[in-house]
C-alpha cells in the first residue's frame, strides 16, 4: 500500500507510480508520459512529494509505504510553472494552431488553470519542413517529448527522429542527409506521425477536419480523456 | 476611486497591437451591458472616445500586445492611472498574431509588404513622423508593466468578460472556471 493525498491504493510489483496511480484512478498531469512506451521523464509535469522529496511519479517505481502528495498548492504552482516555461520557450501561438483544442500541452494549461505566461517570450527561430507531401513538421510547437522518437524506433522499427544539440539547443531532427522530412522512410500510417502530444507533427490537408470548439478538451477536460486513455480505454492521439 | 458623483467603479479599455476583436467580444454580453453600465461608467475607451486616462481608474482592460513606440507609451499611462490593470486576450498575453513577425528582421517585414508584395504601385516604405515607430519584436504587456489579472482567449468569450466583471463588482477574486479557459 502507498497513499496518494492521503488516500491508500495497493500496487502492483514493477509499477511506477503513475502507473499505480492510473489504474486507481488518479489522474497525475504528464506530457512526456504514454503508458505504451518505456518512460522518458523529461518534462517533469508528473513532479509529486514523495516522503517529503520531489520526484517524477513516471519514473519512480511505486515502494510500500510511500506517502505521496500531488495536489497541494505547492506542486499545483510549480507545474503552473513548468507549463508557462514550455510555451514561453517555443512558438505557441494557439489561435493560429492547427492542433487548437486536440493539444496535450494546451488542455494541461486549462486543467492547470493557467491564465498567462508569466515568463518572457523567447520567440525563438525554428524551422518548419513541410518537405514532405502527406506529413508537416513544425518545431515552433515541439516540447522535445520524444514521445515520435520512442514510436519510430520502437514500434514503427525506422527510427525517423532524434534529439539533436544541448540544453538549449536541443531540437528534433530527421534520419536524412538532407534534414528533410520527405527524404526519411517515414509513412503518414506510422505511430510516429499520431502520436505528437502538440501540434509539431501533422497530417496535411486533415487540419480542420473537425472546427475548432467541437474538439476534443474544447469539452473534456484533460483529466478525465487521459485517464480513461492510459487506463486502456482507447487512444486520445491525433 | 470610484466615480464621485455616481460612485460608479470607474473602467478604462484600449486596442494595442489587437484586431478590437476582444472588444468585440466584450459587447457580446449583449443586454447585459445595461446591468453592467448600472454599476460601472467607462473612463478612455474607444466606446466613449475619451483619448485619455481620468486621474483615477479602477479597471483598465488591454487588448492587444506591443509593436510600436505608442503601443508603449499608451500601456504606461494605463499603468499609471488605472488600479487592476488586465491583459485581455492572446495578443496581450503572449504578443498574439502579431508576435509571429519576431522571426522577420522588421527591415524584411517592411520590405515584404511595402515594396515587394503583389499589387503595390508606387513602392516606398511610409516615413511619417506621424507614425509611431515600429519595435523590432512583438512583446507581451507583462513584459513592460505589471499586471495583475489575465482573461485568455483569441477572443475571450462574452462569458469570461461578464465573470471577471461580476467577481470584481462583488468584490471577490476572479476566478475563471475550468471550462471557460481557452487560448484560442
Ligand atoms: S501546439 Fe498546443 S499549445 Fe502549442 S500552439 Fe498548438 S495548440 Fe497551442
Ligand atoms: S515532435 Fe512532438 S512527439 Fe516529437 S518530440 Fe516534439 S513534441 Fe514530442
Ligand atoms: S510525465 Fe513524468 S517527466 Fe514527463
Amino acid at each position: 500500500m502507498l497513499t496518494i493525498d492521503g488516500v491508500a491504493l495497493s500496487f502492483e510489483a514493477g509499477q511506477t507510480l503513475m502507473e499505480a496511480a492510473t489504474a486507481a484512478g488518479v489522474y497525475l498531469p504528464h506530457l512526456c508520459h504514454h503508458p505504451e512506451f518505456k518512460p522518458h521523464g523529461s518534462c517533469k509535469l508528473c513532479t509529486v512529494k514523495v516522503n517529503g522529496r520531489f520526484a517524477s511519479a513516471c519514473t519512480l517505481p511505486a515502494a510500500e509505504g510511500q506517502e505521496v502528495l500531488s495536489e497541494t498548492l505547492e506542486l499545483r504552482q510549480l507545474r503552473v510553472r513548468i507549463t508557462q516555461m514550455l510555451f514561453v520557450e517555443g512558438n505557441h501561438f494557439c489561435p493560429s494552431c492547427e492542433q487548437s483544442g486536440d493539444c496535450k500541452l494546451q488542455a494541461t494549461a486549462y486543467a492547470l488553470g493557467m491564465l498567462d505566461s508569466h515568463f518572457p517570450h523567447f520567440f525563438p527561430a525554428r524551422r518548419v519542413d513541410a518537405s514532405h507531401p502527406d506529413i508537416l513538421l513544425d518545431l515552433d510547437r515541439c516540447i522535445l517529448c520524444e514521445l515520435c522518437v520512442r514510436a519510430s524506433r520502437d514500434m514503427d522499427g525506422k527510427s525517423v527522429f532524434g534529439i539533436a544539440g544541448r540544453g538549449m539547443e536541443s531540437h528534433l531532427v530527421v534520419d536524412a542527409e538532407s534534414g528533410a522530412l520527405v527524404d526519411t522512410v517515414i509513412e503518414v500510417s506510422d505511430r510516429a506521425v499520431k502520436i505528437c502530444p502538440v501540434g509539431a507533427i501533422l497530417i496535411k490537408r486533415t487540419a480542420y477536419e473537425k472546427p475548432i470548439g467541437q474538439r476534443l478538451y474544447d469539452h473534456h477536460p484533460i483529466q478525465a480523456v487521459l485517464l480513461q486513455a492510459d487506463q486502456g480505454g482507447g487512444s486520445c492521439d491525433q | 476611486m470610484a466615480d464621485l458623483v455616481t460612485n460608479k467603479i470607474l473602467i478604462a479599455t484600449t486596442s494595442l497591437a489587437g484586431c478590437f476583436g476582444c472588444h468585440m467580444s466584450f459587447l457580446d454580453i449583449d443586454e447585459r451591458f445595461f446591468t453592467l453600465c448600472e454599476h460601472v461608467v467607462f473612463d478612455r475607451s474607444p466606446f466613449t472616445d475619451i483619448k485619455h486616462c481620468g486621474e483615477h481608474v479602477d479597471v483598465g482592460l488591454i487588448e492587444g500586445g506591443l509593436c510600436n513606440a505608442e503601443n508603449v507609451a499608451t500601456l504606461r499611462e494605463f499603468r499609471r492611472h488605472v488600479k487592476i490593470l488586465v491583459a485581455v486576450g492572446a495578443c496581450a498575453i503572449n504578443g498574439g498574431i502579431p508576435a509571429m513577425r519576431n522571426h522577420i528582421p522588421l527591415k524584411e517585414c517592411l520590405e515584404e509588404s511595402y515594396l515587394q508584395a503583389i499589387g503595390i504601385d508606387s513602392p516606398q516604405i511610409p516615413n511619417d513622423p506621424e507614425l509611431p515607430l515600429l519595435l523590432d519584436r512583438v512583446r507581451p504587456i507583462h513584459e513592460v508593466v505589471k499586471v495583475d489579472y489575465f482573461l485568455p482567449g483569441c477572443p475571450p468569450s462574452a462569458e469570461v468578460f461578464w465573470t471577471f466583471l461580476m467577481d470584481l463588482l462583488a468584490a471577490r477574486q476572479p476566478q475563471l472556471p475550468e471550462a471557460q479557459i481557452h487560448y484560442d
